[in-house]
């Protein structure tokens, strides 16, 4: 199939692309990119003026809960919220029942995901056997079956010989080590952020420094192992001076942020007597205003590198309870876009490059996916995206087999409107194919 | 009429409210300390449910009775007798009880929030007989009727709420409470035992009682309470009652006219001495007469009072 996509706003800083072109797909590929191409007969036209053209958005942190959960989420499903949130690409974590510690596990994913066929998922493998933090996972058969990156998301892995052991062993792959950080001695029973929002709710405190200080280990041990690290959701402005810092150094640390963290903070959590509201709790906890506006400015700055989702997808029941034993997480992927356009790109804090990099560009390369640009010969993963197009955030919005989003009643300016993945339309006007 | 349609944490209340519930269970006290007949038809043919998630006596026999001398119907139900304990939600308790038409619940719970949960899911009036570690703003009403009893007043009186802080939901709705109405509260307890908020409420910390003894009129001890606390944050019982105990000792250091409270129960030997516990500053038992005086209180004005 041959598609023309005419006179968008093609933004690609990885060409130096800022500019309206016509962009001609035929099969999974760009064939050509140039001011202005004649529709040859048999091609559709992708009207694209008034529209933003990128390469194909990348979140590389989401749960599909794919096998074990699937009550909450499953690849088919979850790949529709991808597609409905403007994503090509997704990283799934392996905290999965059993857990994503095997090659064979890896392959079900990867199969599932080509079924389903609305977005490239790249799965992560677990560092530890079943995520218990105690012997290696078979990562090099993950390797092998196309894992994406290395994580124990959920957990820390709180030993540090055990993670010095994994980060060794994660070295010898062209991979990288996502690491959640959490101290499990110091964040035990904890349910909201330490300190004036655990006081005034009267719950146990989720301390900054429970992440902190993992995030210093694990740094330490990435210049002791040399192995590519990389910080999963960060949520406190000390973890991202302790990142700064490390790539000052040069080390190969990177990190990523959630648009929870960015746009929401402990503030949030009321308690008065409507509130509670559970959908906004989270792990990591949401942090400090300060914390908050430290963050925005590290994804602004390129100082974190990309912004991603951590959905986590979660059934009513399992929300729709009393605060304490409520599970944690939001669903995002179809909020993210949005969100980011509406608070930073709208605002002029962020530009439509650096939106690129950080929503495209820089998680594809911490995958180790070849890189997807708006020139002749790349793949054909592309998002459109209308920039005054708006939408208001209900349960019926949500594509997700699950509604637990912390921006319900939001309204957002800015939404993917068309996906091509290789080549092949998975959202069509803001409809999933 | 209260500025709140329930009563779950004192944070909400403002200073006319507090003022109404004290008013309103003063003028009960005649009743219920002065006559045979301890009864009035306030609340003739109301219903009212005691939901008691987590086991409790004194805070539940307290609501019973004001319900009794209020004349409304009410019934108890506690988490062990209840269908909590097979699996079903707050929310289908709730809703199935709301669907036999009561117009209250009086919630005692584990779980910080409960309340506010059950809120959602009924239209009757919420009122929170403790949640967790968050608050337990009826215990706060019949402490401020307690000392305002005997001062007179609450403005400008210096509190000293000694004890578990971060583990207390007596401390979480007492200190806003008392804040509200003007006094002046000292928070003492050993760091492992302050509340997480350093600013919190505009209180003063301190970990030193001995420091501050002298000046206070009123010394507030909170129940250690040890089935509540996650890890070690004490060494001993007998390093806390030589530390933080009110002995004796300490007791002669206060002011002339200052008094002693205490939520109940007691650990006798341990935050507070025997001795103290009985002596003549001690209002712990007028605390506890208190309590049936301002929960009828609460619970004819969030009726609607007079209507």
């Amino acid at each position: 199939m041959a598609y023309l996509i005419k006179g968008a706003h093609v933004v690609d800083p990885q060409v130096g692309l800022d500019g309206i072109r016509d962009v001609l797909v035929e099969d999974k590929q760009i064939v050509e990119v140039a001011e202005a191409i004649e529709a040859a007969e048999g091609v559709e036209v992708i009207d694209g003026a008034g529209k933003y053209l990128v390469p194909g958005l990348v979140d590389m942190h989401v749960h599909f809960r794919d096998p074990g959960f699937e009550y909450k989420e499953t690849i088919a499903s979850g790949s529709r919220a991808a597609a409905h949130g403007g994503f090509t690409d997704v990283a799934t974590m392996p905290n999965t029942d059993p857990v994503t510690d095997t090659g064979a596990e890896i392959r079900y994913q990867i199969d599932a995901a080509r079924r389903a066929g609305l977005v490239h998922v790249r799965p992560m493998g677990a560092l530890t056997r079943g995520e218990k933090g105690e012997s290696l996972a078979e990562i090099g058969d993950m390797v092998v079956e196309g894992a994406s990156a290395f994580s124990d998301d959920g957990h820390g892995v709180q030993s540090a010989g055990m993670m010095k052991t994994c980060m060794a062993y994660v070295s010898q792959f062209d991979r990288v080590v996502c690491a959640h950080c959490e101290v499990e001695s110091l964040t035990k029973n904890g349910v909201i952020n330490s300190g004036r929002a655990a006081t005034r709710l009267g719950m146990f405190g989720w301390p900054a420094l429970g992440e902190e200080l993992e995030i210093w280990r694990d740094i330490e041990l990435c210049r002791s192992t040399g192995c590519a690290l990389h910080i999963c959701h960060i949520s406190t402005a000390k973890g991202l001076e302790m990142v700064k810092a490390a790539k000052a150094e040069g080390l190969p640390v990177t990190c990523e942020v959630t648009p929870h963290h960015l746009f929401l903070n402990d503030e949030d959590i009321d308690d008065t007597y409507n509130t509670y509201n559970t959908n906004l709790k989270m792990n990591p906890p949401l942090r400090k205003k300060s914390d908050m506006e430290a963050l925005v400015d590290g994804i602004i700055d390129g100082s974190i590198d990309c912004v991603v989702t951590d959905h986590a997808p979660h059934a009513k029941h399992e929300k729709d309870c009393e605060w304490e034993i409520a599970f944690f997480g939001t669903i995002g992927l179809e909020t993210s876009l949005p969100l980011m356009i509406t608070n930073l790109v709208d605002t002029g804090k962020m530009s439509w490059d650096r939106l690129v990099e950080v929503m495209a560009v820089n998680p594809r390369r911490l995958l180790r996916c070849n890189p997807v640009k708006i020139e002749a010969g790349s793949q054909a993963d592309l998002t459109l995206i209308d920039p005054k197009r708006e939408i208001d955030v209900t349960e019926d919005y949500f594509e997700s087999k699950s509604k637990n989003s912390a921006f319900l009643g939001q309204h957002l300016t800015g939404v993917a409107t068309d996906v091509l993945m290789a080549g092949k339309r998975t959202l069509i006007d803001g409809v999933v194919a | 009429m209260l500025s709140v349609k329930h009563l779950i944490d004192t944070t909400s209340l403002t200073a006319d409210d507090i003022t109404q519930i004290l008013d309103t269970a003063k003028s009960f006290d005649p009743i219920v300390n002065g006559r045979n007949i301890k009864k009035v038809p306030a609340l003739r043919g109301r219903t009212i449910v005691n939901l008691f998630l987590e086991p409790s006596t004194r805070t539940l026999k307290s609501f019973e009775l004001a319900e009794k001398r209020l004349s409304a119907d009410s019934i108890s139900m506690g988490g062990a007798t209840s269908s909590v304990v097979k699996g079903e939600s707050l929310a289908d308790t709730i809703q199935t009880i709301d669907a036999m038409k009561v117009d209250m619940f009086v919630v005692r719970a584990r779980l910080a929030g409960t309340p506010q949960v059950i809120t959602q899911n009924t239209d009757a009036i919420v009122i929170n007989g403790g949640d967790g570690k968050h608050q337990h703003p009826t215990q706060a009403m019949l402490d401020l009727y307690t000392i305002r009893e005997h001062f007179g007043h609450l403005d400008g009186l210096k509190v000293a709420i000694v004890g578990d802080l971060a583990h207390s939901r007596v401390c979480g709705s007492l200190a806003p409470a008392l804040k509200t109405m003007g006094a002046d509260v000292t928070l003492v307890a050993p760091p492992t035992f302050q509340v997480g908020d350093p600013s919190w409420f505009g209180c003063n910390q301190t970990n030193h009682l001995d420091d501050v003894i002298e000046d206070m009129d009123v010394i507030y001890m909170l129940r250690v309470q040890l089935e509540r606390m996650e890890g070690a944050a004490i060494p001993s019982r007998r390093e806390y009652n030589r530390l933080y105990g009110l002995s004796l000792e300490r007791e002669a250091r206060m002011k002339d006219n200052a008094i002693i409270c205490h939520p109940g129960p007691m650990n006798r030997g341990m935050e507070i001495d025997a001795e103290v516990a009985d002596c003549a500053r001690s209002r712990i038992l007028n605390q506890v007469n208190a309590g049936v005086l301002t929960r009828m209180a609460e619970m004819y004005l969030l009726m609607g009072g007079e209507e």
